[in-house]
């Protein structure tokens, strides 16, 4: 089973968020990189980006498949995970902690509250397989 | 459900992701296939291979014959036990298969083919057996595995009883020899050293188990694609197909075109060599960092060409591809890689292998 923290807040396109202050931190869960296997190369936006909520804004590659990495809430990208272009397979072994991906600041402050609890994500899992 | 392999309960019990291929449920990766791809070009790895089909030729007239059904020629066999790596073409050049014919005894060569084309190809070669008068044996009670690696020969060692190391080891590429009932031969599709075994079904279980607990590690279908791709070998359906010839495909040396032999497809050949080959096979490696992907464009000032198979080679930690370009694009050429989103990605025709033996052959 894969990992799935109480903490955080997650999207049905397998990304997370967890609030730090005014910023939302962004990754893609356990589910997500268990899926896709191997991670080789991570393609992010550059900050100062604006993002648009639901709309692709970074890629991950595995060595078997690409895939487009989508902004949970609207907002203005403020910090991207540098040390993901030399090691991205620390999205495999550390998705919620170093395996991070970018800041946002959101536009809306409340708006990741609108996004899928734990529970609601393990339900949408547990749907999926 | 797919076919399953004798070996199926011992990939689900090391924890293999499996995926169907060719019909198949085989192991994609038992954890992380980056990782069983270094083990294998640094140390050992051992790949289920049981989902090939191994195939009896039998009969007084079984050299004449494969010398028809194939474009390789089997007359180069001159030893029981040699092996010779080669196509099977249709009337019009087209590959239905690659495969690896076993020499045996005068009356008696194996193949062994891919698991998607295995039923066609047992069709097709009983289609033209009669005039011969030999007999086509497919063993699906035989199983295979591939052990690979620089250190593939001291597992073999410890893990195969004296008789069969002996034999083992003064086996040379390509060749093959029988130890009791089971077959050793030094092929395999990894670029390394190391050696396959087609054995009794029902005994397969248990040497998959003993060359494990002797730190072989389990290699699935990724890190095979990822080895094979390095290498620089072609996959049937990926880099070559019934749609495109050898010529095309980077396997010109597997043709022989001797003047006296007849064979299926020898015609088609000869008119696409006498008019020009316009396509061929080669590799291609990217710049910058990045993955290669099946079906993406390349293109040059020769115009456009296609990856065939494309990947990330984790020995170089390059995205890496072979890639089918028209003849006039040269080995060493710029080009760009037309990237899934329309971005552009500078690239390079570099000649393959990649990778072989754990070193780097291509500078990046």
């Amino acid at each position: 089973m894969s990992k799935v923290p109480g903490d955080l807040r997650y999207t049905k396109s397998h990304e997370w968020v967890r609030e730090e202050g005014a910023l939302l931190v962004v990754g893609i869960s356990d589910h997500a990189q268990d899926l896709m296997g191997d991670m080789v190369f991570v393609e992010l936006p550059k900050p100062g980006t604006r993002v648009d909520a639901g709309k692709e804004c970074a890629v991950v590659e595995s060595v078997k498949a690409a895939s487009d990495v989508y902004a949970p809430v609207a907002g203005e990208v403020t910090a991207i995970n540098e040390a993901l272009a030399s090691a991205p397979e620390t999205l495999n072994t550390d998705p919620y902690g170093n395996g991070w991906l970018f800041k946002l600041k959101p536009a809306d402050p409340g708006a990741a509250r609108a996004l899928l609890d734990a529970a609601a994500y393990e339900t949408l899992l547990a749907s999926e397989t | 459900m797919g076919h399953r392999t004798p070996l199926y309960e011992e990939h689900v019990h090391a924890g293999a992701r499996m995926v169907d291929f060719g019909g198949w449920d085989m192991p994609l990766h038992y954890g992380s296939q980056v990782a069983e791809h270094h083990a294998v070009r640094q140390r050992a790895g051992i790949f289920d291979v049981s989902h090939m089909r191994a195939v009896e030729v039998r009969g007084a007239d079984a050299r004449a014959y494969l010398r028809y059904m194939l474009a390789n020629d089997v007359d180069k066999l001159g030893t029981p036990g040699r092996a010779l790596y080669g196509c099977l073409l249709n009337e019009q050049g087209g590959v239905l298969d690659d495969l690896i014919v076993y020499f045996l005894a005068p009356d008696w060569f194996r193949l062994v083919v891919n698991a998607g084309p295995a039923e066609g190809d047992i069709a097709w070669l009983r289609a033209h057996a009669g005039r011969f008068g030999v007999d086509i044996t497919p063993r699906p009670d035989l199983a295979m595995i591939a052990v690979q690696g620089p250190r593939a020969d001291h597992a073999a060692s410890q893990v195969l009883g004296d008789e069969a190391y002996a034999a083992l080891a003064c086996l040379k590429p390509f060749h093959g020899a029988f130890i009791g009932d089971t077959f050793l031969a030094r092929t395999g599709y990894t670029g390394e050293a190391g050696f396959e075994i087609l054995i009794d079904a029902r005994a397969v279980a248990g040497l998959w188990r003993r060359f494990s607990d002797h730190g072989v590690v389990p290699a699935g279908l990724g890190a095979r694609d990822t080895l094979r791709l390095e290498a620089g070998m072609n996959l049937y359906g990926h880099d070559m197909d019934a749609t495109v010839s050898p010529l095309e495909s980077g396997l010109a040396w597997t043709v022989s075109l001797s003047a006296e032999r007849e064979f299926i497809g020898r015609s088609a050949l000869l008119r696409q060599r006498a008019q020009g080959v316009a396509r061929r096979l080669t590799g291609l490696v990217l710049r910058a960092p990045g993955v290669v992907r099946d079906g993406q464009d390349v293109q040059g000032p020769w115009g456009r060409g296609t990856v065939t198979s494309g990947s990330f080679s984790p020995s170089l930690a390059r995205g890496i591809g072979l890639v089918r370009v028209p003849a006039a694009a040269a080995d060493g050429d710029a080009c760009e890689l037309i990237g899934r989103s329309g971005q552009v990605l500078d690239a390079r025709l570099v000649t393959p292998p990649f990778v072989r033996q754990g070193r780097a052959l291509i500078d990046l």
